[in-house]
């Protein structure tokens, strides 16, 4: 990618991914797992070149309002309704390294906490001004930012009485297909988060916090916007010393 | 003491949960004007060199209920063996060749479906050549981390015999869980979330 042209390329597997922090395939209590959780032991082998590649998004295929929800599905003059926030942050590596170049993409409910989806069965209102999708690409120092509407919590299908705290899903793409990652932005001091059963799939709390983004109080905008800071890292892959490289490398 | 190793904890996942395509692929749940076109939609064009093949599959849960809510991605060589990706260091894939798809299974018959090229050989670690591969990656609501695993090809005997990942295979009648069926230029494979017919998912 042109970001990383005068970067050595990183050839290097990554390291092995940490299970116990995150949540195990089957969590009962989240039900849908419960069928959808594979049994057997999964295969475990060092990364090849199949997994250490990755597919690049150039900045280029990002259009003007990909990273504003507030304005990206709106009519023109218009805007989303509920509390403007600015959602920024870095992608790093376990290394501690910037990832360049991630694409990133975003979705979530409304302020009402209602999708635009037709499986969505929540009473809450439609804003026609909201699709809920957006998109970005970190820059060279591995840092993105968006602008959107604080999701509300809504009610979902699980036990009789379980909601989701407010949250924002994020898939992002490293520079390894390894790296692929899908997760959940809460929000901080949101007592809901530790009533959830899709939080608590994960066992270490100190893993959840991970995922709580706290109020950025340094970054927000006078009477505009206030902003929470989410950074996500990424497997980190092994520099290559010493190890036996790969056919015209 | 000793020094500290000043390493970060990977972001633990999280569900793709239900409304996964709205993120993911919002055209194809009706939300349009965003972006021109789902990301992933087209991995080749009237250019790309190599033998077109379409790649389809579906995904069962342990009750052998079709999963429809699912996004499916996948990850190639071109046609040569070679990956469009900045890690590549044996040459230059084909620019013509994205060599990563992205779809959703279908509401109705549960069909992922890819228009691609099948892929060349690629080399293990230690130089051997693998069998050709697509890699997969498959998440879903319910699904708490995504599953990584490859398709490989029913037309390939020989060379997948001699793959050192489906070496590995302890329980060999298992192998057939990832290798898909070629009729003419389709080839097909049914993943199994669990039960005795389940996919070998790789932590890789």
């Amino acid at each position: 990618m042109s970001a990383n042209s005068n970067q050595r390329p990183e050839t290097g597997a990554f390291f092995a991914r940490d299970r116990a922090w995150h949540a195990p395939a089957l969590t009962p209590e989240y039900k849908t797992s419960i069928l959808r959780s594979p049994q057997r032991a999964l295969l475990s082998l060092d990364g090849t070149i199949s997994e250490i590649t990755g597919p690049v998004f150039g900045h280029s295929m990002i259009g003007e309002l990909d990273n504003d929800l507030i304005h990206n599905y709106a009519r023109p003059g218009e805007s989303a309704i509920g509390e403007r926030i600015v959602v920024h942050g870095r992608v790093l590596d376990e290394r501690g390294r910037p990832v360049r170049g991630a694409l990133l993409e975003f979705w979530q409910a409304n302020a009402g906490g209602r999708y635009r989806h037709k499986k969505e069965t929540y009473p809450a209102a439609i804003d026609p001004n909201f699709g809920g999708c957006g998109r970005a690409i970190t820059d060279d120092d591995g840092h993105y930012a968006f602008r959107t509407v604080k999701p509300g919590p809504y009610p979902w299908p699980n036990g009789v009485n379980d909601w989701r705290p407010a949250h924002i899903h994020f898939s992002v793409f490293g520079h390894g297909f390894a790296q692929r990652l899908i997760t959940q932005m809460y929000f901080e001091g949101d007592p809901m988060i530790w009533k959830c059963p899709i939080v608590n799939t994960i066992p270490d709390r100190a893993a959840i916090e991970q995922l709580i983004a706290p109020l950025d109080w340094g970054q927000t905008i006078p009477m505009d916007a206030r902003a929470y800071k989410f950074d996500i890292v990424l497997r980190g892959r092994r520099s290559t010393l010493f190890e036996n490289r790969l056919e015209g490398n | 003491m000793v020094q500290e190793l000043h390493r970060l904890k990977e972001t633990p996942s999280q569900t793709a949960g239900p409304y996964v395509h709205i993120g993911l692929t919002p055209n194809f749940c009706d939300i349009r004007g965003v972006y021109d076109n789902d990301l992933g939609t087209a991995m080749v064009n009237d250019q790309t060199l190599g033998e077109r093949i379409i790649i389809r599959g579906r995904i069962f849960d342990g009750a052998d209920t079709l999963v429809r809510d699912a996004i499916a991605e996948i990850w190639q060589a071109d046609g040569a063996g070679l990956y469009n990706s900045p890690s590549e260091m044996r040459g230059a894939a084909d620019p013509n060749f994205t060599g990563w798809g992205r779809c959703p299974t279908s509401g109705e018959d549960g069909y992922f479906e890819f228009e691609t090229i099948k892929p060349g050989k690629v080399p293990f670690k230690d130089g051997r050549l693998m069998a050709p591969h697509v890699t997969l990656w498959i998440v879903a609501r319910g699904i708490n981390i995504g599953l990584h695993t490859r398709i490989y090809f029913s037309d390939e005997a020989e060379a997948n015999a001699a793959d050192p990942l489906l070496l590995r295979i302890e329980h060999r009648q298992r192998v057939e869980t990832m290798v898909a069926q070629r009729d003419g230029n389709i080839y097909t494979l049914d993943i199994h979330l669990q039960g005795p017919k389940e996919t070998v998912f790789l932590d890789i």
